[in-house]
């Protein structure tokens, strides 16, 4: 830890003798393997494809889960389901923080897609949070340079481009 | 099919300002002109090092400032053997507890200047300062503590801070 003064932050008077502050960052930088179901969703939204596994009663789920959330059994049938589809829940960012998906405002939106029976938790840059709504339809945002991460979503975008 | 994906970065970060308050501030930036200040319980009357605004034991404010040595007596460490990500002395050495003369709490510091084999409990070590153009306003003020020479202090003269 390192600290450092920073006059700016208390100014100095008799009462109150001039207090030190530091900047301080507590980072683990994990790296996480992710398992067989989720490789594979990731391996394809790298290729620009979004797949989901369907379950024992027929149910897909976007993104994926390695067990069946009703029978516990192992689940490995993938299904590809559609880039576009429909906003169930939604919350507006009106102040984003850094490293948040966006640098704008945006919402953070349960987005069930078009062939999928579970909503995936995505951003989705609306311009403005009159044009969010529930039941709205929005569709993927490549992003362009894909690595295999839930990041290759650059988020989702009104259906029809109205913004 | 695609190729699985088998890893991802997923690191944590969080970003701090961390405020010293009154207590601290006067120890860190008497720490870069040489002087190791804490301060004393009136109830208990044990010295804390680095000051501290309130006695944890006591539950009352301490405003008395107490400057301490920079000699102590080393009472427990730890032989570090295992090289960690960030690290920066050489293997092995000896980070310990180090009551400092006129406190009575350690503070936890290097000890080098020693093979780490010959560190015990009772030696008697002195801070080695960094260089005042470079000093840092922390604990790294002390770039660590080396044996001073005298005879090792007596177990019952450093019993009561273990």
């Amino acid at each position: 830890m390192a600290i450092a003064t920073d006059p700016a932050k208390a100014p100095e008077t008799a009462a109150s003798p001039r207090r030190l502050a530091a900047s301080y960052v507590l980072e683990y930088t994990y790296r996480r393997s992710v398992g067989p179901v989720i490789g594979r969703f990731l391996g394809a939204l790298r290729d620009g494809r979004i797949e989901g596994v369907r379950t024992a009663s027929g149910k897909v789920m976007v993104p994926p889960s390695e067990y069946d959330p009703e029978t516990s059994e192992a689940l490995s049938e993938f299904v590809a389901v559609g880039d576009a589809g429909v906003v169930t829940t939604w919350a507006w960012v009106s102040e984003p923080r850094p490293r948040q998906p966006l640098a704008k405002p945006f919402a953070w939106a349960l987005i069930k897609l078009d062939g999928a029976d579970t909503p995936l938790l995505h951003a989705v840059d609306a311009g403005t949070i009159d044009a969010m709504s529930t039941g709205m339809r929005v569709k993927v945002r490549w992003r362009a340079e894909r690595k295999g991460g839930i990041g290759d979503i650059e988020c989702f975008v009104p259906e029809g481009g109205a913004r | 099919m695609s190729e699985p994906i088998r890893k991802i970065e997923a690191p944590v970060r969080l970003e701090f300002t961390v405020e010293a308050g009154r207590a601290l501030t006067r120890f860190l930036s008497s720490i870069v002109e040489e002087r190791i200040v804490g301060r004393r319980c009136p109830e208990c009357t044990k010295v804390y090092v680095p000051a501290r605004s309130s006695c944890p034991t006591c539950g009352v404010p301490m405003s008395e400032d107490v400057t301490v040595a920079d000699t102590g007596t080393l009472t427990t460490f730890c032989i570090v053997n295992v090289p960690f990500e960030g690290q920066t002395m050489k293997l092995p050495y000896v980070y310990g507890a180090i009551v400092l003369d006129g406190a009575d709490l350690p503070i936890l510091h290097l000890v080098q200047g020693i093979p780490a084999n010959e560190v015990r409990m009772g030696l008697r070590v002195k801070a080695e300062w960094t260089p005042p153009e470079e000093r840092p306003a922390s604990l790294e003020a002390i770039r660590w503590f080396t044996p001073s020479g005298e005879p090792d202090a007596p177990f019952d003269a450093y019993k009561e801070h273990l």
